[in-house]
């Protein structure tokens, strides 16, 4: 996966790391913003209510 | 060998899979125990600002001096009435001198669920208002989103829980603390842990996850209303005790 990745990147080096720097904090940022937050409420370590 | 082939890719694949996840969890908790905090703390410093704008407060009155006069003024009446707030909104703002001169005050949201608790400290919807008889109930987090009640546990009775609201100032002792399980949800009833008993007292409970970075237990703390005065004279003694005052009174 990250082979295929790496191959299908066009251009010298230099482009290629830019490219894949870009791309993980690009998938870093979705987690941070979007999908952790979703994710959140459905671990157990937030609780600090008393209720049902 | 090219059955060889497939299944050295499958096994790559798969790998990479579980590598994949587990810098995931990794992130995962990276979130929770730091970006949360920043965004967290951000927030609820807006929304403190926001009320401070909104309440048309003075820019920052100086604490109190270092000695405050001999026997605080006298009771002076029945404390005012806070307005029931719509859920969400926040109301008021709670400071814990105990938690040091650097503890961010928080702001008091109605309601508990977890995403209003990034915005600050959770006021239990139904319990008492600040200043009633009754039991003022509060919701925060010990670690994660700003943690408001991250020091929960080195209160010590006698310790100061002042809630600000527009009008006044309410100051709030400590009295004790214990530690229950989740369903105890009789340490937010008007007189806690005997629900259904009409209060008499003004009362207040904290309540936050115990121990930390667990969710099996709660962490209570329970406060009486000492004294409260209006925002025109500034903020009350009990801030400038124990650790200073809050952030924004702070030099």
């Amino acid at each position: 996966m990250y082979a295929w990745v790496w191959q299908h990147l066009p251009g010298p080096m230099a482009v290629r790391l830019l490219t894949a720097t870009v791309l993980v904090l690009a998938i870093v940022a979705v987690l941070f913003l979007w999908v952790f937050p979703l994710a959140a409420p459905l671990v157990p370590f937030n609780d600090n209510t008393v209720g049902d | 060998m090219d059955a060889d082939r497939g299944v050295r890719v499958a096994v790559r694949g798969i790998g990479e899979l579980m590598i994949t996840a587990g810098l995931v969890l990794l992130l995962f908790v990276a979130w929770q125990l730091w970006w949360t905090d920043v965004e967290a703390n951000r927030a609820q410093e807006q929304i403190t600002d926001g009320l401070h704008e909104e309440w048309g407060d003075v820019d920052e009155v100086p604490p109190p001096a270092e000695a405050p006069p001999e026997a605080p003024a006298e009771p002076v009446g029945p404390p005012p009435e806070v307005a029931v707030p719509t859920p969400g909104s926040a109301f008021a703002i709670v400071h814990v001198p105990r938690f040091g001169a650097d503890y961010q005050a928080r702001p008091v949201v109605e309601g508990t669920a977890l995403s209003l608790l990034e915005d600050g400290v959770g006021h239990y919807p139904g319990t008492a208002l600040p200043g009633q008889v009754g039991n003022v109930a509060l919701a925060g987090h010990r670690v994660t989103y700003g943690r408001p009640f991250h020091l929960i546990a080195e209160m010590e009775p006698g310790d100061a829980v002042v809630l600000e609201t527009e009008e006044a100032w309410f100051t709030y002792r400590m009295r004790s603390a214990k530690v229950v399980l989740p369903h105890r949800v009789d340490v937010v009833a008007p007189v806690p842990e005997q629900p259904g008993v009409a209060p008499t007292e003004r009362l207040l409970t904290l309540t936050a996850c115990h121990p930390m970075y667990s969710a099996r237990e709660r962490y209570i703390v329970y406060a009486v209303f000492d004294t409260w005065q209006p925002k025109s004279d500034g903020p009350p003694a009990s801030l400038a005790t124990a650790g200073g005052g809050p952030t924004e009174t702070a030099v």
